[in-house]
């Protein structure tokens, strides 16, 4: 009985919402890069122009690998959604000043190959992919990755890290130099301040919690605190934890990532805790200086689990 | 600590753009009398109402044509008077088919009022029958029949109840007209539906982006000591029953119970007014107020129509659709429907028709899931709709059920959010469907 000239084949018919907020994968990946931006100038200033090379091999070796094992797998292209890029420019911020090209490329070819498409790609990786190509270079460049060049402003051209000073001469180094970057370490990860720019920049717009982040520092200060109390001659004061190394880098850019952290406010704060937990450990009592790397791998591999546990109680459901 | 304070409201939800201003300043106006009406048997949850009339027959507004088939049932009227064109099935604005009386209008539409009530000394039983008797629905979008509702078993005790004035839908402004077009009229409907509940407590729930109809409801009851206005957080959707229930009296109401579970009866604003006319004028429900709003219709109005006018007249009388217009959505834009039969009919509880563009439904492309947690985060009611889409997707409903699959009231908040832009909703409401099927098979 229905009339056809009331049928209106412009109409779209669609399962509601028929509304959406701006929230879009693309524009969530662009909004990282962004908060990248503040490190990449650091790691100018400090390191010299030359290092913006390794960023730009790290990101052009991510997009082609990406768009190599895409088209492998006759599946669509999706480097404009900027994940990609992402994953390029968090690698080589973790690199350190001067480190190889070609050794740089075959991080990204990792990172991007073995740490995301073989799982499937966006969305299905387990561990972050930047770090996983970091842990790679690590094993296969172990000199390499560890050679420091001083700052720009600092005499000398090989250096040691604030890390090791403090692991094998017992040296600490002052606050204020680890708060603007003026030390030796990875490109990205020396000047606090220009990772709380980019992380307060990614709180205000929404992409990350303040969950992770500050249970990586409470944890931080409780842990190191510990220790430190204990015995301040042997073991730095917490702000030195939370500022040397990759520690801020990690809590604001690595454990955040949104694919390989927790879905749940508990097993949020339980992932920053943990992580935090490992970094003390490691950088006190194990081989290497800095372990932000391996306890975020670490506790990447635990998400599935944590998040297996801290489900939240459904709405009326029994306490 | 006001700032992590879920006082006046609920954990989660978002605040879409409102676009209420299209409407809110805009008089409720009278639709003139469409030459053709359809009135689907089942303009509500329960049974069909039974036609009492046949095709040809000559019927005046007001008569009975359908009366209702059980307890979960309600009789129609007609809205105006005009002979019966046919009895059969007609497209709805529901997505589905249904059975319909078609009438052609002789013009005249004045109802023959049911019979006049001492309004002064009646009864919670009176108030109960007269509800049933004048065929009215809850107008608060699921349309169940309003007088079992007032007629709770005999184990639950009631204790509250609420008037939902939330309006949390974007766009949509009838019940915010109502509130400030009739305020009397209204408190003197919830009143009696108080009465016929038996209940000395009573509230009114209004969002804090409609301050001017909270002070309006407060004058009116300034000296009714049984009535509360409250003002709750202007955040979708804090309309829900169940979000009004926490927010008002932090009462949580299980998964697969109802509010009166909880002791609490919830209406609309919009039924409190019908209420009042079937009981003060003996109006039967024969007209919907509705907003007819978005960027795509010519002139956004708000209007009272007679039941049955197809969706066609009313955007006629707005002006007609630009040519920008890409979905026509029936209810608000987070959970209503989209039509593609611009003949189906206004039912009883509609309560708006939108007419949407592009940059209002604002699609990206579709990407994996990021597990972003947004959806999560957002849930009213603590689901995790990711999961739950997934596994409706992967067709593995028992885990479906287990995540609270059918907790879930398809409210749109996690796939408003979603950055993927996954049709949460949609895998959701497929996989109950998909349960719902097994059951009934075996």
């Amino acid at each position: 009985m229905s009339e056809n000239s009331s049928i209106n084949s412009r109409l779209e018919i669609a399962k509601s919402p028929h509304i959406h907020s701006n929230w879009s994968t693309k524009q969530v990946m662009w909004l990282v890069i962004i908060a990248l931006i503040p490190c990449i100038i650091s790691s100018i200033i400090f390191f010299g122009i030359a290092q913006i090379m390794i960023i730009i091999v790290s990101v052009l070796f991510s997009i082609a690998t990406e768009a190599l094992i895409k088209t492998v797998r006759k599946q669509k292209i999706t480097i404009n959604d900027g994940s990609v890029i992402i994953t390029g420019l968090l690698l080589a911020l973790t690199l350190p000043p001067n480190f190889s090209l070609f050794s740089t490329a075959i991080g990204a070819i990792v990172a991007v190959g073995i740490g995301k498409e073989v799982f499937g790609g966006l969305g299905f990786n387990i561990f972050n992919p930047a770090l996983v190509g970091r842990a790679f270079l690590q094993a296969a460049f172990p000199v390499s990755i560890t050679t420091w060049t001083n700052p720009n402003f600092i005499d000398g051209f090989s250096s040691a890290t604030p890390l090791s000073l403090m692991k094998f001469d017992n040296k600490f180094e002052p606050i204020n130099n680890l708060f603007l970057g003026n030390v030796a370490g990875s490109l990205g990860e020396t000047s606090a301040i220009a990772i709380l720019i980019g992380g307060i920049f990614l709180l205000v717009t929404g992409v990350i919690n303040y969950r992770i982040p500050l249970a990586m520092v409470l944890s931080a200060i409780i842990f190191g605190g510990i220790f430190w109390l204990l015995n301040p001659t042997n073991y730095p004061n917490p702000l030195f934890h939370i500022f040397s190394g990759g520690f801020l880098f990690g809590a604001v850019f690595m454990a955040t990532d949104w694919v390989t952290s927790p879905l749940y406010a508990k097993g949020m704060w339980i992932f920053g805790f943990a992580i935090a937990i490992f970094v003390i450990l490691i950088r006190l009592f194990g081989g290497l200086p800095e372990g932000v790397m391996y306890s975020i791998l670490l506790l990447n591999g635990f998400v599935p689990l944590i998040n297996k546990y801290t489900k939240p109680r459904i709405f009326g459901r029994e306490k | 600590m006001k700032f992590f304070s879920n006082k006046n409201s609920f954990k989660g939800g978002v605040h879409p753009n409102e676009y209420k201003l299209l409407t809110s300043n805009l008089p409720i106006e009278r639709l003139p009398n469409p030459e053709k009406i359809i009135l689907p048997l089942s303009q509500h949850i329960g049974s069909p109402s039974i036609p009492l009339v046949a095709k040809k027959d000559e019927v005046t507004a007001g008569q009975l044509l359908a009366t209702e088939n059980g307890a979960i049932s309600v009789p129609i009227y007609s809205p105006i008077s005009g002979k019966v064109l046919s009895i059969g099935i007609e497209d709805t604005t529901t997505s589905f088919a249904k059975e319909a009386i078609t009438i052609q209008s002789t013009g005249n539409s004045e109802i023959t009022p049911l019979p006049k009530l001492d309004v002064e000394n009646i009864s919670d039983t009176e108030i109960r029958e007269r509800v049933k008797l004048a065929g009215i629905v809850g107008l608060g979008g699921a349309a169940f029949p309003t007088h079992f509702k007032l007629t709770p078993p005999k184990d639950k005790i009631i204790d509250y109840v609420i008037l939902n004035g939330c309006e949390c839908e974007p766009y949509l402004t009838r019940d915010y007209r109502l509130m400030i077009e009739r305020p009397q009229d209204l408190i003197d409907g919830f009143k009696l539906i108080m009465k016929a509940l038996n209940v000395q407590k009573g509230a009114i729930a209004i969002e804090d982006n409609k301050n001017d109809a909270f002070e309006l409801l407060k004058d009116v009851v300034k000296y009714d000591q049984s009535i509360s206005v409250v003002k709750l957080k202007t955040k979708y959707p804090q309309g829900a029953e169940k979000m009004i229930i926490k927010a008002i009296l932090n009462r949580e109401v299980p998964p697969g119970k109802l509010p009166i579970d909880v002791g609490v009866v919830i209406q609309n604003v919009a039924t409190a007014i019908s209420v009042y006319e079937a009981i003060y004028l003996g109006i039967p429900q024969t007209s919907a107020t509705l907003t007819v709003s978005g960027l795509g219709i010519k002139t956004p109005k708000n209007l009272i129509v007679p039941i049955g006018t197809p969706l066609n007249d009313i955007l006629a009388f707005c002006g007609g659709i630009t040519e920008k217009a890409k979905r026509i959505v029936v209810g608000g834009p987070m959970m209503g429907i989209t039509q593609h039969n611009l003949n189906a009919p206004v039912m009883k509880a509609t309560s708006g028709i939108l007419v949407l563009i592009e940059e209002e439904i604002n699609q990206f492309d579709k990407t994996n899931c990021l597990r972003c947690g947004k959806c999560i985060e957002v849930c009213p009611l603590n689901l995790v709709p990711t999961r739950l889409a997934q596994l409706s997707k992967l067709e593995r409903l028992g885990e479906a059920e287990e995540n609270g699959i059918f907790t879930c009231m398809e409210c749109g908040t996690c796939a408003y959010i979603c950055p993927a832009n996954i049709p949460l909703v949609h895998w959701i409401a497929s996989g109950k469907q998909k349960i719902s099927k097994a059951k009934k098979a075996g």
